[in-house]
């Protein structure tokens, strides 16, 4: 039987890094929207020929999303899974 | 010309070859689906990487591979805002939902929300926000798949119809979760490969550079192509789609059931990371997809064909491969359906015989052969409403029908979920209410925006501004299920919420 601080501590450190990891993708993505409704010159401005800002951090949003999911699996099989274990 | 639309003898050797092997699939995996788990949850054996492909085979409807790639062809930089949008809700699911709903459930999303709330009234108001997701999910497939066949092999859309009915029934009816998902896993594959040869494809033609395609697009169209155009007009609008599309893919049943498949909470954390790679691949191709076909065959012609442009994909496949490719995209397009029809099907009969029948009306009270038969008539019942849904909507919009969906699932499904895991105090009163609020909101708001009043009814203007409720509603039902979860404690309820968050770190064994 765990001592309940030990599996407090092991739910919030697993909480602390979803919510932070949720609002990044958020940030991500609502900065990339806002972007589009409020500044369409920016976006439009060519970075290379064939290639507009817009273009480039609409792929990096989902570039974002996959980093942000690698690091969370990356913490939790090293970090969470041995916590867990250290529960049962 | 095109010989779209005229009876292309590789489409239907492979349609048939694709339906032959699924229906080999739904024989054998008939033989291994004896019990509820196997019915319902594959017998927890999928691995993560056969589940990724298959929550990927799910999510990739007709409509993003057609809806999007046409999108782009005919918009430029404006479709890539959806691409985008239709990935991001990924890593929410696996940062806030995969692996405590594998943990505390068995077979749908209502088990999560009944570990600790009073089930009955808990399951009801889960059941209505669930069956509201799959039943206009459900809509704009089977009226999208009667449109796409008449489109691609010059089929009529009843028959259609009931083709695409018949044969899902029969993957779900006898193959349960075991047969729906290697059937998604065929697809995603089907689907990603001809994804891909046709990028590959059309970036031959350009030195295998995107960005000499972007800019013969922008030669050929002109700056605006590249840079945001009039789709998104409305800041908050745009934001209020894209909470929606975000929160909705958190709050999908099809998909929320595809993680009880998996042996453990590990597991489905992998298996999202699988789905987010491939799904965001897919999107990154549409980019490729979209602006080859724009190059390629030209906005004219995609036009002419259809005039959302949703035939960009198989156009482009026959400009650059000739009609054997073009019937071999057509065929991955209504394999796509297929696939996603079963999908919502399962998960649709689940939610009425696991959480309706089994546990409101009898109590959770049922033997193994009980609930195996419910779920089997609930399936059939299911397959004849699509059917029937089908040929009520033929010739109607019903484009708006998927974002409906999201929408509810949003503003329904994610609230009570999330809260239901993350706040103590979170009452049987709350969820309900939360639930109920969502969906109702939402379908009243759609009905009353310029989507169904101007685009639907024709009226000259509309009492709600918003196209898509999702910024309302979503805060609506989260306050909903925190106010009345305040006004009426429920200390027995709270009590028990130290017992589900050892079981969602722990798992039950």
């Amino acid at each position: 039987m765990p001592t309940h601080s030990t599996l407090e501590a092991v739910s919030a450190a697993r909480w602390r890094i979803a919510l932070t990891l949720t609002i990044a993708m958020m940030v991500a993505y609502f900065g990339f929207i806002l972007l589009v409704a409020f500044n369409k010159p920016l976006l439009g401005t060519a970075i290379a020929p064939g290639l507009s800002l817009g273009i480039l951090l609409g792929a990096l949003v989902i570039v974002v999303a996959w980093v942000l999911t690698w690091i969370y699996i990356r913490w939790a099989n090293a970090h969470y899974d041995t916590s867990v274990d250290g529960l049962r | 010309m095109t010989s779209l639309g005229e009876p292309n003898l590789t489409a239907i050797g492979f349609f048939i070859g694709f339906i032959a092997l699924s229906l080999g699939i739904t024989v054998w995996a008939a033989r291994k689906t004896r019990t509820t788990d196997q019915f319902y949850a594959a017998g927890r054996s999928v691995t993560a990487f056969q589940n990724g492909l298959a929550l990927a085979g799910d999510y990739m409807s007709a409509a993003s591979f057609l809806g999007i790639a046409g999108l782009v062809a005919v918009s430029g930089f404006d479709g890539l805002i959806y691409s985008v949008g239709w990935l991001v809700g990924w890593p929410i699911v696996m940062f806030l939902i995969a692996e405590p709903l594998r943990n505390l459930g068995r077979y749908t999303f209502a088990d999560v929300l009944a570990t600790r709330l009073r089930a009955t009234p808990i399951r009801i108001a889960a059941s209505i926000g669930a069956l509201a997701v799959i039943t206009f999910y459900l809509i704009a497939q089977m009226v999208g798949a009667g449109n796409l066949i008449r489109l691609l092999f010059g089929l009529q859309y009843e028959l259609a119809i009931v083709i695409v009915g018949v044969v899902m029934l029969a993957y779900v009816l006898f193959g349960g979760m075991i047969a729906t998902t290697w059937v998604q896993i065929v697809k995603a594959v089907m689907l990603l490969g001809g994804a891909t040869l046709m990028a590959v494809l059309v970036l031959s033609r350009f030195g295998m550079n995107p960005l000499a395609l972007f800019a013969e697009a922008q030669a050929r169209y002109g700056d605006s192509v590249l840079s945001p155009g009039r789709l998104v007009t409305d800041p908050i609008d745009a934001m209020s789609l894209g909470l929606a599309l975000m929160l909705g893919t958190a709050g999908l049943p099809h998909i929320l059931m595809r993680f009880y498949t998996v042996p453990d909470a590990r597991t489905a954390r992998t298996s999202v990371g699988y789905a987010t790679a491939f799904i965001g691949f897919f999107y990154l191709l549409t980019f490729i997809l979209g602006f080859g076909a724009m190059v390629i065959i030209g906005r004219e012609a995609i036009t002419a064909v259809d005039a959302g442009g949703n035939m960009a994909a198989p156009l482009l496949a026959e400009g650059i491969g000739g009609t054997p490719f073009l019937g071999f995209i057509a065929a991955v397009a209504f394999a796509t359906i297929l696939a996603v029809v079963a999908g919502l099907t399962l998960s649709g009969a689940a939610t009425l015989s696991h959480d309706l029948w089994v546990n409101v009306v009898r109590g959770a009270h049922a033997d193994e052969r009980e609930q195996l038969v419910v779920a089997r008539v609930a399936t059939v019942v299911l397959a004849g409403l699509s059917i029937l849904l089908g040929i009520t909507f033929k010739g109607q919009n019903v484009a708006y029908m998927v974002g409906l969906a999201f929408a509810i699932a949003a503003s329904a499904n994610f609230p009570a979920l999330v809260l239901s895991i993350f706040w103590r105090r979170l009452t049987t009163a709350g969820a309900q209410t939360s639930m109920l609020v969502g969906t109702v909101s939402t379908i009243v708001l759609i009905y009353l925006s310029p989507t169904i009043q101007i685009d639907v009814l024709k009226h000259a203007d509309a009492w709600f501004p918003l196209r898509n409720p999702g910024i309302v509603t979503i805060p609506l039902s989260f306050a909903t299920a925190i106010a009345v979860s305040l006004l009426r404690p429920a200390p027995a309820e709270a009590r028990r919420f130290v017992e589900l968050e050892r079981q969602l770190h722990l798992g039950v064994d």
